[in-house]
């Protein structure tokens, strides 16, 4: 048993032993993602009517390509992030909170090397 | 120490927002859909990420991508993932606002809501204008 008071524990790092690593991560890819997100939906409204190659020319612009790959980055960590925290609140049960937390974790990190690689392969071939 | 009747094991829970205890209101009414846009755009990555290894992938992938995107059921599935977007970036702001400390009495937090359900229409119209318009 802890002789430490609950005061004293919350000034440590707490019951999860990240302290407000969560919460501050959260605030600083949201920060992040208001000036990408912007960007991100008024360029692809502005894309309607383009052809392939035309589409694929703005993807593979490198100061697009460059944005595109730190939005997805950011969205996705953002997202984990997220999502872990709707499966912490709902879900009750400790093995399939264990497992749904799992299965986020590896469908955020596949969806970004996907999105990733593909951004690459369409600015560099 | 008998935990069995320790206090903490039949402490009363805060019931439900949504649900016979509370009244429905405009600030828990859009705290639910902050949640619930945040769950779809996640989904709606995996929108992108097909989006984008279709470009990768050659013009007939494209083209075949295409074609469910300029459908009706495409175009709603996007005015959906484009209106979650904007929602939950203006009412993301009001949390970051209400995280600095600002803005957390209730009629400023009604204020700045019904302010997220305005800009936030607005800007979805903005964005469907100038993809059908231009």
């Amino acid at each position: 048993m802890s002789l430490r008071s609950p005061l004293g524990r919350a000034r440590g790092l707490g019951s999860a032993k990240d302290g407000t690593h969560h919460f501050w991560v959260q605030r600083v890819s949201a920060v992040a993602l208001i000036p990408l997100a912007l960007w991100f939906v008024f360029s692809v409204a502005n894309l309607p009517g383009a052809s392939y190659e035309q589409v694929h020319w703005w993807v593979g612009y490198p100061a697009v390509a460059v944005t595109l790959v730190l939005l997805i980055a950011s969205a996705l960590y953002h997202s984990m992030l997220g999502v872990q925290v709707v499966i912490e609140d709902y879900v009750g049960h400790e093995g399939m909170k264990i497992t749904a937390l799992l299965l986020s974790k590896f469908f955020h990190f596949a969806v970004a090397a996907a999105s990733i690689f593909a951004v690459l392969k369409i600015a560099l071939t | 120490m008998n935990t069995s009747k320790s206090p903490a094991t039949n402490r009363p829970l805060s019931p439900f927002m949504i649900g016979p205890y509370y009244r429905p209101q405009l600030t828990s009414m859009l705290s639910i859909t902050h949640r619930a846009t945040g769950v779809g755009l996640s989904a709606g990555m995996l929108f992108l990420a097909c989006w984008l290894v279709a470009i990768a992938s050659g013009p007939e992938a494209y083209a075949k991508f295409a074609v469910h995107v300029t459908a009706w059921y495409g175009q709603l599935i996007l005015l959906g993932f484009s209106w979650s977007l904007l929602y939950h970036l203006c009412n993301g702001i009001r949390h970051l606002f209400w995280d600095i400390g600002k803005g957390l009495d209730i009629s400023t937090a009604y204020k700045s809501g019904y302010a997220v359900v305005v800009v936030s229409g607005l800007l979805t119209v903005a964005a469907w204008a100038l993809a059908y318009l231009r």
